[in-house]
């Protein structure tokens, strides 16, 4: 990107509205971490600092998402989606078409980078539907570090194409198999990990949380997606959207294309949660739209946490191996609780739903979790007129997700076909 | 013996008046080094916590630590990270833990007992209550790794306010800074964490330990423990004469689970000194 002054200058900009000095967003952030990792956030915190100001590493930031990653993503109008529903125009913030399928890429990039400036060698990672991983593991190959990536076996199941993909990428993938074997417990592991080896290694976190500045750090990469959809909204419609939506997980690609709309208050932010098997089923990820997330302190930061009455976090439960996640971004526990962001969740089956509608009219196949983001605003929808515009972040792409969703749509030809291919697999062990 | 010995008094070890710093330096005359051993209540279950703390006592061990399970203890290696689960998937809660203590302090009068747990469980427990309950039922000192305490003001002025002691951790990458400031703000004692990493991994125990012991020395304002990998009396014989105490915890439990608790009565004898 030549005008990557303008692009870094505008990033700041757009990340430091959300950011406080301290880490604190609100009452939630801060950082709460062992002793032992006092010096490697020291450092982290240092060269965040300075690469703020540096505007080499902006341009070969910006290089590497233009050249290497394909940005900027488009901006798509869905005009048959908009049809099928009459009511507001949809549009669809392409982040399936950034190299390796998701938006997780842009911090993926951006943290390896920074690793390299700390003179690190090896990256570490976390990952619940694999796209951090994935996209962590080809940053690592990129820019030569070595990578481990740390996956719930149950989302390992649940993801194995991705787990492929970052074996063949050159990362080493170690499965978690305590706890409820997802997200959360990867990153636990991840920093087991980090607390033995963060002389040499630098620990990618994926969303925006954890302790400061991770989800500083994760913001400001992240503020790419929101700075181009509102410039392709302004030119496109020459206004801005009535609302945008994105799925919650952790609250990466949320942040993400919510920062540049931030000061509009015209404009409003909706973040759209897990509902699973719905409120008071117990299995669900929703902590702010069902109610049911407590503050509390793990991980390192203070959140919303879906936790018991001696603070012992509950077991999460999605369809979206990415979005059961039992925290939520500080950032966006405080939006929610300032009003600016509104919170809601889609069941598995509205999601199901939605992904049918969503292939049949646009073509498109998004991920389980950005289909959160179409189900809450299809769920929306008829409240809205002609004259409003919606934004729809498509977080990632959902051809990893084929398994599941074969599964979800009780596909006979597909089961038929995966024990065919079992019974070659057996035959020619044989 | 290298002793500050700053909290000295005419109290005896034991008085209710005594704080922990001090209960540690009185006892300390003559001894070698005391021992600290370290429980997670509710794993295997609570009456071998019972039993274990028993054997302490009549082992000779001065300091236990109790530790309250959390389900992400991110401090803690694999074989904790076990028994902490399995702990709260049998059904522990934190007023279990709580009344179990208040029995082991009154029928274990010579050992001091600690917590440790992660902060979230003092938090929703409530941090002022959680600190009133602990000094109501003589737990001494509180080990919470995680609550950082430039951001744990209210748990340091619990502490304070009901003269629990809040031991800090300092490692062999804290500044000099920083190891002057958390050496003014811990109680009890200063633990020191002989090498990065989580806990249960094998410590190499040689000049570089020394060297952070000897550091840590020279700002200790209390005494200093030392853990992390201790798994043998070699390892106990080489700490003592440089620091108050040694602590173990993973090794103890890898003997309880391999073999039971006559295994955990000669490994005491071995490491404790005489």
């Amino acid at each position: 990107m030549s005008e990557y002054k303008t692009i870094f200058q505008t990033i700041s900009a757009t990340a430091e509205a959300v950011v406080e000095d301290n880490g604190y967003y609100g009452n939630y952030g801060g950082s709460f971490i062992p002793e032992i990792l006092v010096p490697a956030f020291a450092e982290i915190k240092e060269h965040f600092e300075a690469i703020k100001q540096d505007e080499a590493f902006w341009k070969e930031y910006c290089s590497l998402l233009a050249d290497y990653s394909g940005r900027p993503t488009p901006l798509t109008y869905a005009d048959r989606l908009t049809d099928y529903f009459g009511r507001a125009k949809i549009y669809i913030k392409r982040e399936d078409l950034n190299h390796t399928g998701a938006h997780k890429l842009n911090n993926a990039l951006g943290q390896a980078m920074l690793a390299k400036k700390m003179g690190k060698t090896r990256v570490i990672a976390e990952t619940g539907a694999g796209q951090h991983g994935v996209a962590t593991a080809t940053a690592a190959a990129k820019l030569g570090l070595s990578a481990t990536i740390y996956m719930g076996r149950e989302d390992m199941e649940r993801q194995y194409s991705n787990v492929f993909w970052m074996k063949r990428l050159g990362a080493e993938v170690i499965a978690v198999d305590y706890g409820s074997r997802t997200l959360k417990d990867a990153i636990n592991e991840a920093l087991r990990d980090w607390v033995s080896s963060f002389e040499t290694t630098h620990y990618v976190l994926g969303t925006a949380s954890g302790a400061h500045p991770f989800p500083a750090i994760v913001s400001y990469f992240q503020a790419v997606i929101g700075i181009e959809a509102k410039e392709q909204i302004l030119r496109a419609e020459g206004r801005l959207p009535s609302r945008v939506y994105a799925c919650v997980g952790g609250g990466s690609n949320a942040l993400g294309v919510f920062q540049a709309f931030y000061p509009h208050d015209d404009v409003e932010l909706v973040g759209v949660e897990a509902g699973g098997q719905g409120k008071g089923s117990g299995r669900h990820a929703a902590r702010i739209a069902y109610g049911e997330g407590r503050a509390g302190v793990a991980q390192g930061f203070k959140t919303l946490f879906l936790q018991n009455n001696d603070g012992q976090m509950n077991d999460t439960y999605s369809l979206a191996a990415g979005l059961d996640y039992v925290g939520v971004s500080p950032i966006l526990a405080d939006l929610s609780e300032r009003g600016r962001v509104r919170f809601t969740a889609a069941t598995d089956t509205e999601v199901v739903e939605a992904l049918e509608i969503i292939m049949k009219t646009e073509g498109l196949i998004p991920a389980l979790e950005s289909t959160h983001a179409f189900a809450g605003a299809f769920n929306d929808i008829t409240e809205s007129s002609g004259s409003d515009i919606f934004i729809i972040n498509m977080s990632g792409r959902g051809d990893k997700d084929i398994f599941n969703v074969a599964e979800g749509l009780n596909d006979d030809e597909w089961k038929a076909f995966i024990r065919r291919k079992a019974r070659q697999f057996e035959d020619g062990a044989r | 013996m290298m002793m500050n010995g700053k909290h000295l008094s005419g109290e005896k070890p034991g008085s209710s008046k005594m704080g922990l710093a001090e209960r540690i330096t009185v006892r300390q005359s003559g001894k070698p080094i005391q021992m600290m051993t370290h429980q997670i209540l509710g794993y295997p279950d609570f009456d071998t916590n019972y039993e274990m703390i028993r054997l302490f006592q009549e082992s000779g061990v001065h300091l236990v630590e109790l530790q309250l399970p959390f389900s992400e203890p991110i401090a803690d290696g694999p074989v904790f990270l076990h028994a902490n689960q399995a702990s709260l998937a049998s059904g522990t809660t934190t007023k279990q833990c709580l009344e179990f203590a208040g029995r082991v302090v009154t029928d274990f009068p010579g050992l001091s007992f600690l917590f440790m747990t992660y902060y979230n469980v003092v938090i929703q427990y409530g941090i002022e209550d959680f600190v009133k309950e602990c000094a109501a039922i003589g737990i001494q000192g509180l080990i919470v790794p995680d609550a950082y305490p430039e951001e744990s003001h209210e748990f340091m002025e619990a502490c304070r306010k009901h003269r629990v002691e809040p031991v800090l951790i300092v490692t062999p990458y804290t500044t000099s800074e920083r190891l002057a400031y958390l050496s003014a703000e811990t109680g009890g004692f200063l633990y020191c964490a002989a090498r990065k990493g989580v806990t249960g991994t094998k410590t190499s125990f040689g000049k570089e330990t020394e060297a952070f012991i000897t550091r840590v020395r020279g700002m200790a304002r209390t005494p200093i423990a030392v853990g992390f990998g201790i798994q043998s009396d070699q390892d106990v014989r080489f700490l003592e004469g440089k620091c108050d105490i040694a602590i173990i915890g993973t090794q103890l439990l890898n003997v309880l689970e391999h073999e039971g608790l006559s295994g955990v009565k000669r490994f005491l004898q071995t490491i404790i000194p005489a």
